[in-house]
């Protein structure tokens, strides 16, 4: 056990003098999130919005005055029919159409209720739920008062929300459990091969394996920092997107945590079975950057929707860890799910753990070459 | 018992053969070389004999314990220095020690009488990195490394490559003080002049093991008469050597400090020959004068490792 844990001291000593590892460990996942987070803004300040008013009555010339008024919308066109929606969007200065039914004033009076519909551009998720959840805001502080007005019934506006261009807004908040993807198989099978292949070229393998260490204490004792340092990522970016980014974990976070240990491990003994098949840090990059990090930002469903790929490439992820990974994380993270929802991706994401451990550890050697042929 | 018994031991990588039916035997305390050109199969040899590489053929045994069947008893007793100085460039020289004192289970304290000798010399660095220290510091390191767990047997892999000129007289001197301590040690260099050093010394070539003696019977071993020429322009006295109706092919020799090599090059302040049959060594200045070399001097030398090894290459070719 001593002799394991000076090991593992070696190994973050490693760690904290390279500045290159550091970077990669903890600029980096910075970095990504702050460059998505930048990319995707979280404040809206007028934006550019039109209107189609059919209604050209009292309530929804309020509406339309409240809106422009407020400083999140500066209301660019007024429409006067639904073919107008279109061109407008394309001409790309709007970010939403806000459309008030003909009879709106008279339905909110007669039935207590009326439907605003909003229109907003799912090509850019975040602004989308931004304009509607603004719009809605705005909507609501009315019917509020609507409602101390008046002493009838409950005069509601149900707001009517619909995406243009990309009706499910599939790309929004996807990337926080992405990212998160990407960082740990990058962390733990990039870095630990890089590490293990660093002690084959440097000459010092030679000399561990004729010490008294047993293979399964050189193993443990390269990867057991890097199990720990991404697990600290994981922590940070978690808080990263609930502080930043104001998404917080919705489901349970000792499951979620539980699953990126185990995502963790996979990627940990794929990084295991990289060392043991190359002997230069080049080629253990080479494999983990192309073999590893590409498929994982093509095909797991991390940028590109998995559902818009041609079939063949469905298949294909279905092969590839981090495309469970993602899913489960974001069932986890966003929709909330339970353990009921992902066994299926945990289960198969456990059998690739287990399989690439029994071939990493049928591959590592306790010799340099077991004899010519 | 003998530390080290090789019994034909063959190595092949794919179609190369890098070790071809090497047998010896290392006493116990005794000090041995290898010494041969890069590529002679010495790293090969020594990787097996640590147990890295099981041999395509033939076995090999040391204190009896076999290199491929009992490989986790004997690394215990095994303190190895590979080619490559195995040292964690980004550690310290302290952290350096400390791990592998730790990894082979054992303290600096409990065996610093062992490296005292070897270690005292850098330890004024101890605080400096492993990466920023001098070939020759690096050197001393690794040995400490390779002996802080007390091993009965020390094999060491070219350890004087690319070390500086007093660097390797030192480290010759603390090879000889671990001696002293009852430690077997094996080494190899490419380096004819450190032979002289040690007890016994294997020449090896091409993977085949020329000769094994100590390093003065193998010099007895040459079978002629040697005669060193000398003459102020030494390329211009090679060519005609060369070309003399009955000289034999003449071998340039590097002077003892120049790594040796192969190929006959002209360095060296002189030209070593062996006279056919007869041939007298005045005719060999004869024949130079008319050559247009006049003053050239002969003189019968005492042969050197590399002049054995020339010799013995030759024969087996």
């Amino acid at each position: 056990m001593k002799k394991f844990m000076a090991f593992v001291k070696k190994e973050f000593q490693h760690i904290f003098r390279d500045y290159r590892t550091l970077i990669i460990l903890f600029g980096l996942p910075a970095a990504q999130i702050l460059i998505f987070g930048y990319a995707v803004r979280t404040d809206l300040t007028n934006a550019g919005i039109a209107v189609l008013d059919n209604a050209h009555d009292v309530v929804s010339a309020e509406l339309i005055t409240r809106i422009n008024a407020s400083e999140f919308f500066h209301i660019k066109y007024f429409l006067n029919t639904y073919d107008e929606i279109d061109p407008a969007f394309k001409k790309g200065k709007i970010k939403a159409v806000i459309i008030f039914p003909d009879d709106f004033a008279e339905r909110l009076t007669r039935e207590g209720n009326a439907t605003v519909s909003i229109i907003a551009d799912g090509s850019e998720g975040n602004n989308a739920n931004l304009v509607t959840g603004y719009t809605t805001a705005i909507l609501n502080d009315y019917s509020a008062g609507l409602t101390k007005q008046l002493t009838s019934a409950m005069p509601v506006i149900v707001p009517e929300v619909r995406m243009y261009f990309n009706p499910n807004l599939q790309s929004h908040f996807m990337f926080i459990p992405g990212i998160i993807t990407l960082i740990l198989i990058l962390i733990s099978a990039l870095m630990t091969s890089v590490t293990i292949v660093r002690e084959k070229e440097f000459g010092t393998m030679e000399v561990l394996l004729v010490s008294p260490l047993k293979p399964w204490q050189i193993i443990l004792g390269k990867v057991a920092p890097y199990f720990f340092l991404s697990l600290v990522n994981v922590i940070v970016i978690l808080l990263m997107a609930w502080f930043v980014f104001d998404l917080p974990v919705k489901g349970s976070i000792s499951l979620l945590i539980a699953e990126c240990m185990l995502y963790i491990l996979l990627g940990l003994s794929i990084g295991i079975l990289i060392s043991a098949s190359v002997e230069k840090i080049m080629n253990a990059i080479f494999i983990s950057a192309l073999g590893l990090m590409l498929p994982t930002l093509l095909l797991s469903g991390f940028i590109f929707p998995i559902e818009n790929m041609p079939k063949i490439y469905d298949y294909v992820s279905l092969f590839l860890p981090p495309r469970w990974f993602v899913e489960i994380m974001r069932s986890i993270m966003i929709k909330g799910a339970g353990f009921m929802y992902v066994w299926k991706g945990t289960l198969i994401l456990a059998a690739m753990t287990l399989f690439f451990m029994l071939l990493s550890a049928r591959k590592f050697k306790v010799r340099l070459e077991e004899g010519g042929k | 018992m003998a530390a080290v018994e090789a019994y034909n031991i063959t190595h092949r990588y794919g179609k190369v053969t890098a070790l071809d039916d090497v047998s010896f035997t290392v006493d116990d305390g005794e000090l041995f070389g290898f010494i041969g050109p890069d590529g002679a199969g010495k790293t090969t040899l020594f990787r097996i004999a640590v147990t890295l590489i099981i041999p395509s053929g033939g076995r090999m045994t040391l204190f009896g314990l076999n290199t491929v069947n009992n490989y986790r008893e004997l690394r215990n007793l095994i303190g190895y220095m590979p080619g490559k100085f195995s040292l964690y460039q980004d550690l310290s020289v302290e952290e350096n020690l400390n791990f592998y004192a730790t990894v082979f289970g054992t303290t600096l304290k409990e065996n610093y009488h062992l490296i005292e000798p070897i270690y005292k010399q850098i330890e004024p660095y101890k605080k400096r990195i492993a990466g920023k220290l001098s070939g020759g510091m690096k050197q001393k390191l690794a040995l400490s490394c390779a002996l802080i767990h007390k091993p009965k047997i020390l094999i060491l892999d070219e350890p004087t490559t690319g070390v500086d000129a007093v660097s390797r007289t030192e480290f010759w001197e603390m090879l000889s003080g671990l001696k002293h301590e009852g430690i077997t040690i094996v080494v190899s260099t490419p380096y004819m002049d450190e032979a002289l050093r040690c007890d016994r010394i294997a020449l090896i070539q091409s993977g085949k093991i020329l000769g094994i003696n100590t390093p003065d019977n193998i010099r007895r071993s040459y079978s002629q008469k040697l005669y060193a020429v000398r003459y102020p322009d030494k390329y211009k006295l090679l060519t005609s050597l060369r070309s003399l109706p009955l000289a034999p092919c003449p071998m340039p020799i590097a002077p003892c400090s120049e790594p040796y090599t192969l190929s006959p090059e002209p360095f060296g302040d002189s030209v070593h020959i062996t006279l056919p049959e007869g041939t007298k060594p005045e005719e060999i200045l004869k024949a130079l004068e008319t050559a247009g070399l006049p003053g050239a001097t002969i003189t019968e030398i005492v042969p050197g490792i590399e002049d054995v090894f020339l010799e013995l290459m030759k024969k087996d070719e």
